[in-house]
């Protein structure tokens, strides 16, 4: 049913929807509001039967969803940021395990300086875990792409991890079309584990491998990946056929067969991109926008055909790694092995910077005239730098960055104001 | 597409005034998107929502940098914030204070704009009498219905009883419905003052 609500809201009914047998969660912004409305809904037992357990700390969530999933339980749980990172040892674990986990990722920067804001930092530092990583364009398909997650995850046992741009997506108030229980229900079949702990039947799960098995144990999760990559534009268009919606899928393309600029991008900068595409086509530009929505397993064959008759790719992300340059660029150009097309990356959007439709015109324009540097930061204040590095340069004690920049801006934009 | 940006300070329903209207323009068969601008909510801050409202699919996520309305919930931030950032000549201007609009000490700031769309409502006095708490978000979100004729009263009157329920919700609905009043006939007053 279609209803005007909270992207939060509309996850955390879907999820509901998917029958998770277990919950376990630490708040952390910007993710608490979802997970606030499925404990609310197994406290008024809407959502039965089901276990809502309130843990100590993401560690312990992340531990605990392992557990109930090795007892063949459906395990959800959310967290974003800080949160991810301080799981980090049981992400790798869940993975490792080959455990279906399901989790909400609100994407948000990671500290230091501390930020709560939207970037995909957290995303970024968990990309070789192991997980399945989903990025969600708007909230429909936020929402759409949890029952796809779960289906995918139990049926490869690989646990899966939804990505979503945190306060953009996660508190925006938009019409989002609910699935009906009946369709989840025919859609994805109770969970039928590949290993369980089973006091009728015992085994052990998690022993010690040494170097006589634990490549084979890692290539193997590899190739449940690849077989990932065959599933997910199935699970889609199955998905497609019963609602008629566009949900999932490893690429999607934007208004590309004859564009001369692609832009790649991830998450909901997409919907402001394609705006800004079609304005730049009525003005006579070849452009167009390829959406990665499966990061991990990434889509290298998808990606390179997409991407073959361009002769420039703009990679917009909204991470980097610091002194290398853009993470999905490096898998972009590893996929496209073309020396004829220029590739260029442009870091936006980071610790919940605006990514406005102005900037991304600039960037379209620049990239028609060949003129973006290799690596742009979009919108980035040259000066303040400036004036930070003539600080440091001055003086050994110069203090720490992050105040000194904060000090700067209100300087400035006081003395504009005057 | 009609973009709205609405100003307030923590505590007093900035962004929940901006998912009522977009449940109200919902309920009309509009598309419509509501976001608050995200930052740590800290009651008396200042504080920005934003409600986008068209007849197509609304796919931009960016902040909405030219507003075609500004509604001002708390008027001590006239002189603290910049809020009418982007508002375009033929803008609507919507201030919560008992003062009229010249009162404000703008100077020649508006001389540009259309002053039939420049408008001041009394929704916290209307708060104070209809709910007896000085919330504004629900009669300002009237003032604007009566304002820019962008939403109707009745949707509304519809979201603001889906927000709020039972007796909050009716004394919201009349906050809304006295505010849109007012409005109404202030610009009334205004159209009259320029034909004579």
């Amino acid at each position: 049913m279609l209803r005007q609500i909270e992207g939060s809201r509309a996850i955390a009914e879907t999820v509901a929807l998917c029958r998770p047998e277990v919950v376990c969660a630490y708040p952390i912004s910007p993710q608490t509001h979802i997970i606030e409305a499925v404990g609310a809904m197994v406290k008024a037992g809407t959502l039965a039967p089901c276990e809502f357990i309130n843990v100590e700390s993401e560690f312990a969530a992340m531990s605990v969803a392992i557990g109930a999933s090795a007892t063949g339980a459906r395990a959800y749980t959310a967290t974003a940021s800080q949160g991810l990172l301080f799981m980090m040892e049981a992400v790798y674990n869940a993975a490792g395990l080959g455990l279906p986990i399901v989790m909400t990722l609100a994407n948000r920067a990671i500290g230091a300086p501390i930020n709560i804001w939207n970037d995909h930092s957290d995303a970024m530092a968990v990309r070789d875990s192991g997980w399945i990583q989903l990025f969600a364009e708007s909230n429909q398909e936020a929402a759409d792409l949890h029952v796809q997650a779960f289906l995918l995850a139990e049926e490869l046992s690989v646990p899966v991890m939804v990505c979503v741009d945190g306060f953009i997506l996660t508190h925006a108030v938009e019409g989002i079309d609910l699935l009906e229980q009946s369709f989840v229900d025919s859609f994805l079949p109770p969970y039928e584990p590949r290993q369980v702990l089973d006091t009728k039947a015992p085994v052990s799960i998690g022993a010690m491998v040494g170097p006589e098995a634990f490549e084979e144990v890692r290539y193997l999760a590899h190739l449940r990946q690849l077989d990932a990559l065959e599933r997910i534009p199935e699970i889609a268009q199955e998905f497609f056929e019963a609602t008629g919606r566009e949900s999932g899928g490893l690429v999607r393309p934007y208004r590309i067969e004859d564009a001369e600029v692609i832009v790649v991008a991830m998450g909901s900068v997409l919907g402001t991109l394609k705006d800004t595409v079609d304005e730049r086509r009525n003005a006579g530009e070849l452009v167009g926008v390829l959406g990665v929505t499966s990061f991990r397993p990434f889509p290298s064959e998808a990606v390179r055909n997409a991407l073959a008759n361009a002769s420039q790719v703009v990679v917009l992300e909204k991470a980097f790694s610091i002194g290398a340059g853009g993470v999905l660029s490096t898998d972009i150009a590893i996929a496209m092995h073309r020396d004829e097309t220029i590739l260029r990356t442009v870091v936006a959007g980071l610790g919940g910077r605006a990514i406005t439709r102005r900037s991304l015109e600039k960037v379209l324009e620049d990239a028609s005239h060949n003129q973006l540097a290799p690596l742009t930061f979009l919108d980035l204040d040259h000066e303040a730098v400036d004036r930070e590095r003539a600080r440091m340069q001055a003086t050994r004690r110069s203090g720490p960055s992050a105040e000194n920049l904060l000090r700067d801006r209100n300087t400035v934009s006081q003395g504009a104001k005057e | 597409m009609f973009q709205v940006r609405i100003h307030g300070r923590g505590g007093q329903g900035v962004v929940t005034a901006a998912e009522i209207l977009s449940v109200a323009a919902f309920d009309e068969g509009r598309h419509a998107q509501a976001f608050p601008s995200f930052g740590s909510e800290r009651t008396g801050a200042p504080v920005v929502s934003f409600c986008r409202i068209d007849d197509r699919e609304i796919r931009t996520h960016e902040p909405v940098m030219e507003p075609d309305a500004v509604i001002i919930q708390d008027v001590t931030l006239i002189h603290q914030v910049d809020l009418f950032s982007g508002l375009s000549p033929d803008g609507y201007v919507l201030i919560n204070t008992s003062r009229g609009f010249s009162e404000l000490g703008f100077g020649n700031f508006f001389n540009e704009y259309r002053s039939e769309r420049l408008m001041t409502c009394p929704a916290t006095d209307i708060a104070l009498e209809q709910i007896g708490r000085p919330f504004p978000n629900a009669a300002l979100l009237g003032g604007f219905a009566a304002l820019t004729g962008e939403i109707t009263l009745a949707a509304i009157d519809k979201a603001v009883r889906e927000h709020f329920v039972g007796s909050v919700g009716e004394r919201n609905a009349a906050a809304a419905a006295t505010a849109f009043d007012y409005v109404t006939s202030k610009a009334g007053e205004v159209a009259r003052a320029s034909t004579n």
